[in-house]
Order: C-alpha cells, then structure tokens, then sequence
C-alpha cells in the first residue's frame, strides 16, 4: 500500500532523513516512535508529499508519486491526514470542514457529503458540534472533527502526525479512543506517536527511528519488551519510568 | 483692502457651486474606478509573490519596487506625455484612474502579502493533504482568512487613494482639486475654493476612514 524507497531528505545542512526503507501492507497499523528530531515526522509527511524527498521514490498504492506529473493531488485524495495543531479551518463550521474537500475535489454532492460528514461526526461523539466553529471546542474536540475530516473523505490509508503531543492530558483520551475505534475498522494507518499504550494495543508493527534511520522494527511485545538496540533500550528507559 | 474670505468671494462661489459638484463626482468616479483596478491589480501580485513559482515571485516584485519608489506624479506623467510617443494617446480621465489604480495596486499587493503570510502554513499542509491544489487551497481556504486581516489596511489605502487621484490636477482632469484650481485662478477667490474642496475631499474620505477603524475593532475581536 505504501513503499518508501530509498528516502534521503536535506533540509539545507541537515540530513534528516537517511536512506529509508519503509513498507506499509493494506491494512496494517505501524506506530512509528523514536526521539524528537530523529525525522519520524519528515518520513510520514514524505508519504504524502508535503515533504518532498531530495531523492528516493514513494509509492502508494501502486502509483510513484515522486515520478514527474504524478497525480498527486488525487492521490492526497486517498490519504487523510491528522496533525499535531490540527489545522482545522477557522472560517469553516465543523460540518463545513468535512463537506468542503469531498465536495470539491471529489465531485461529491453536498447533501451525501453533509450525511457521511453527521455520521463521521456521530461516531466521533461531536454531533451536537456540527455548526458550532472551530474556536469554541477544545483542543481534543478539534481533533477528533480532524480525524473526522479526514474520514470523510473515505480515505484508504489515515495518517496521524503526533495527534496528541499538543493536547492537555485530559484530553489525549478521548482522542486515542477514536484512534483505537477506527483501527479497528481494517483502514491501513501509520502513527507518529509517543503514545506507548495506544501502540502496545493496536500497532502490528513498531519502528523506532533516531537521527534520520529506522534503527529497530518489531512486533510491539518484541520491541517493548526486549529492544534489541541500545538506543531504542535507552528511549524505552526514559519513556517508562 | 479685503481679506480672502470675503463674504461675496463665498457667495461667488455658492453661486456656481456646480462646479464643485461636478468636480467631486469626478473625483468620486474615479476614485471608485481607480479602487477596482487596484484591488484586481493588488490581489494578483499579492498572490504572485508568495507562490513559490519565480518567475511570478520576480514580476510582483518588480512592479511593487519600481511603483512604490517612484512618485505618483512622475507616473501620471509618464502616462501623459510618454505615452503618445509610443502611439498610445489615452483621455485624461482614464490616466488618472490608470496612474492612482496601477500605483495603489502595488501597495495593496503588499499587504495582501501580508495577509496571506500571517495564516499558519498548517492551512495550507491541511488544504494540501485533502487533494485540494493551489488556486483551490488559495480561493477557499488561505484568502478568506486572509481577508479579514487586510480590510482595515486595505480601507486606509482606500483614502489614500480618494486623496491621490487629486494628481489628476496636473493635468486638467476635471477632478476636484483640478476645478478649484482653475476656478480660483482665474478670480483669484482662493480662500473659499480651497476650504470648500478640502471640506469634500474630507467628505468623502472620513467615511472610509470610520470603516477602516470599524473593520480593525471587529478583526481584534475576532483574533
């Protein structure tokens, strides 16, 4: 479903990305961890192309986005995306900003967009948000009206940028609930996380990255249990204290 | 020995008040005109210089250096009395609106600049992963935020604009600061003509500035 292949990426002098090899199957769940600055956030952004790679290919689902007038616009079309400051549209209602892209860019009518948009919002408890803005919810309201955003656009694959890093902890649960929910669902989702419960339950896979390489990549009870590198040990130590 | 604002130089004036009437109208015409211009002109070069398209980078800038740093009268005159050598002999009226449009055109193109910088580029990477591309992502997501923020300093360019198309004087435009001028020289009632014209200008110009200062509340609200 995605394939990373050979990924170098420079950001003037730093080299943040390292030759990476990186293979999502259809419906996998892989939870990507590692210290910050260690390019886990660059590699998933590169699944997507809002970072463009100096060099390496990325494929998803079977088509090389990298590759010169690739569609990538309607490839983004099957990839949602969730941010750590979730980006929702501040000029939109809630309902609106699951309506506007489905309906734009896909040539969805806006009553079927507006009926999976209440669904979406249902089950991710915010219904009664629907026409309230973007302002007046909290931070893990927002959230989930991002992941919501992203679903209603029936994405393939669904990736999630810190979603939690930026929320007050009385909120992180809320939103790593809809999380585990939707995992649940078979969609195919690549995590950026330091959320180590929510990858002990629903990661299949686990890769631990430090200063621009996938350094450990294991089942979450290997990993967890017995890291097999120094520094994913000394991550894991710092992490569970 | 008379002062310059005798009574009967007001009364003179009174009685042709039409000539004033006409000028304001003229100014307001072209004002208005000069204000569409400008705004199509500063939407499109403000755009231009935060793609990431060179080319278009370079021309706005281009446009912004060379108008901001010349003055508007030069540019007026160059229209006037360069452009007929190049075979393009424009009526007076519509080098006004061009002059004060284009020179306009080039600040509001700055502070849609502005504007558009100031909206998180987590917009754009939010537009960007739904597919949307970049005119759709600017039409429908960056230059609606975008505008709340310009409209103050766009209403204070808007006076600034009313008040600049007074350069039409210079070259017999026919606007308001063109007829007081030629009405006063040839009775010499220049007291009268000059309050009288600074009254109407103010007139046309306070409203705008109201609106700026309205717009600037409502912005610091919404923020």
């Amino acid at each position: 479903m995605i394939a990373l292949k050979g990924i170098d990426k420079h950001f003037g002098h730093h080299h943040v990305l390292k030759n990476i090899h990186f293979h999502v199957k259809s419906g996998e769940k892989v939870v990507i961890i590692g210290p910050s600055g260690s390019g886990k956030s660059t590699l998933i952004r590169c699944i997507n192309l809002l970072e463009k790679p100096s060099s390496g290919e990325v494929h998803v689902d079977g088509i090389e986005i990298t590759a010169h007038k690739a569609p990538v616009t309607k490839v983004r079309q099957s990839i949602g995306m969730v941010f750590q400051q979730f980006n929702l549209y501040p000029h939109k209602t809630v309902l609106e900003n699951l309506t506007l892209a489905p309906v734009l860019v896909k040539g969805v009518r806006k009553e079927e967009a507006e009926e999976t948009g209440m669904k979406y919002l249902e089950r991710v408890g915010l219904k009664d948000k629907a026409h309230a803005y973007p302002a007046h919810l909290s931070g893990g309201q927002q959230q989930r009206v991002a992941i919501a955003r992203a679903l209603n656009m029936h994405p393939k694959i669904m990736l999630f940028d810190e979603p939690t890093s930026a929320l007050d902890p009385e909120m992180i649960q809320e939103v790593l609930d809809v999380m585990v929910d939707l995992a649940h669902d078979g969609i195919t989702m690549v995590v950026v996380t330091h959320e180590m419960g929510f990858a002990k339950q629903v990661a299949d896979r686990v890769i631990f990255m430090d200063e621009g390489k996938i350094i450990e990549e294991a089942k979450p009870e290997d990993f967890f249990n017995h890291p097999k590198n120094e520094r994913a040990r000394l991550f894991l130590s710092k992490i569970f204290r | 020995m008379t002062g310059p604002f005798a009574w009967f130089k007001w009364e003179a004036l009174f009685a042709e008040w039409t000539v004033f009437g006409e000028g304001a109208l003229m100014t307001l015409a072209a004002s208005m005109l000069a204000l569409a211009l400008s705004l199509a002109l500063g939407v499109m070069f403000g755009v231009m210089s935060t793609s990431h398209w060179k080319i278009a980078k370079a021309i706005s800038r281009i446009y912004v250096e060379f108008i901001q740093n010349t003055p508007l009268v030069i540019q007026i005159f160059f229209y006037y009395h360069g452009l007929p050598h190049l075979g393009l002999s424009l009526p007076v009226f519509s080098i006004g609106v061009l002059g004060v449009g284009v020179y306009h055109g080039a600040y509001i193109s700055e502070v849609v600049r502005a504007g558009i910088q100031s909206i998180p580029k987590g917009q754009r990477e939010a537009a960007y992963s739904q597919g949307l591309n970049y005119v759709e992502t600017m039409k429908y997501i960056i230059l609606p935020q975008a505008k709340r923020i310009v409209l103050p300093p766009l209403a204070n360019q808007a006076v600034s604009l009313v008040k600049n198309t007074s350069v039409l004087a210079m070259i017999a435009g026919g606007d308001l600061m063109y007829r007081a001028d030629s009405w006063s020289s040839q009775n010499l009632y220049y007291g009268p003509a000059y309050v009288t014209t600074g009254i109407l200008y103010l007139m046309l110009c306070l409203p705008l500035a109201s609106l700026a200062r309205n717009l600037e509340k409502k912005a610091e609200v919404h923020a």
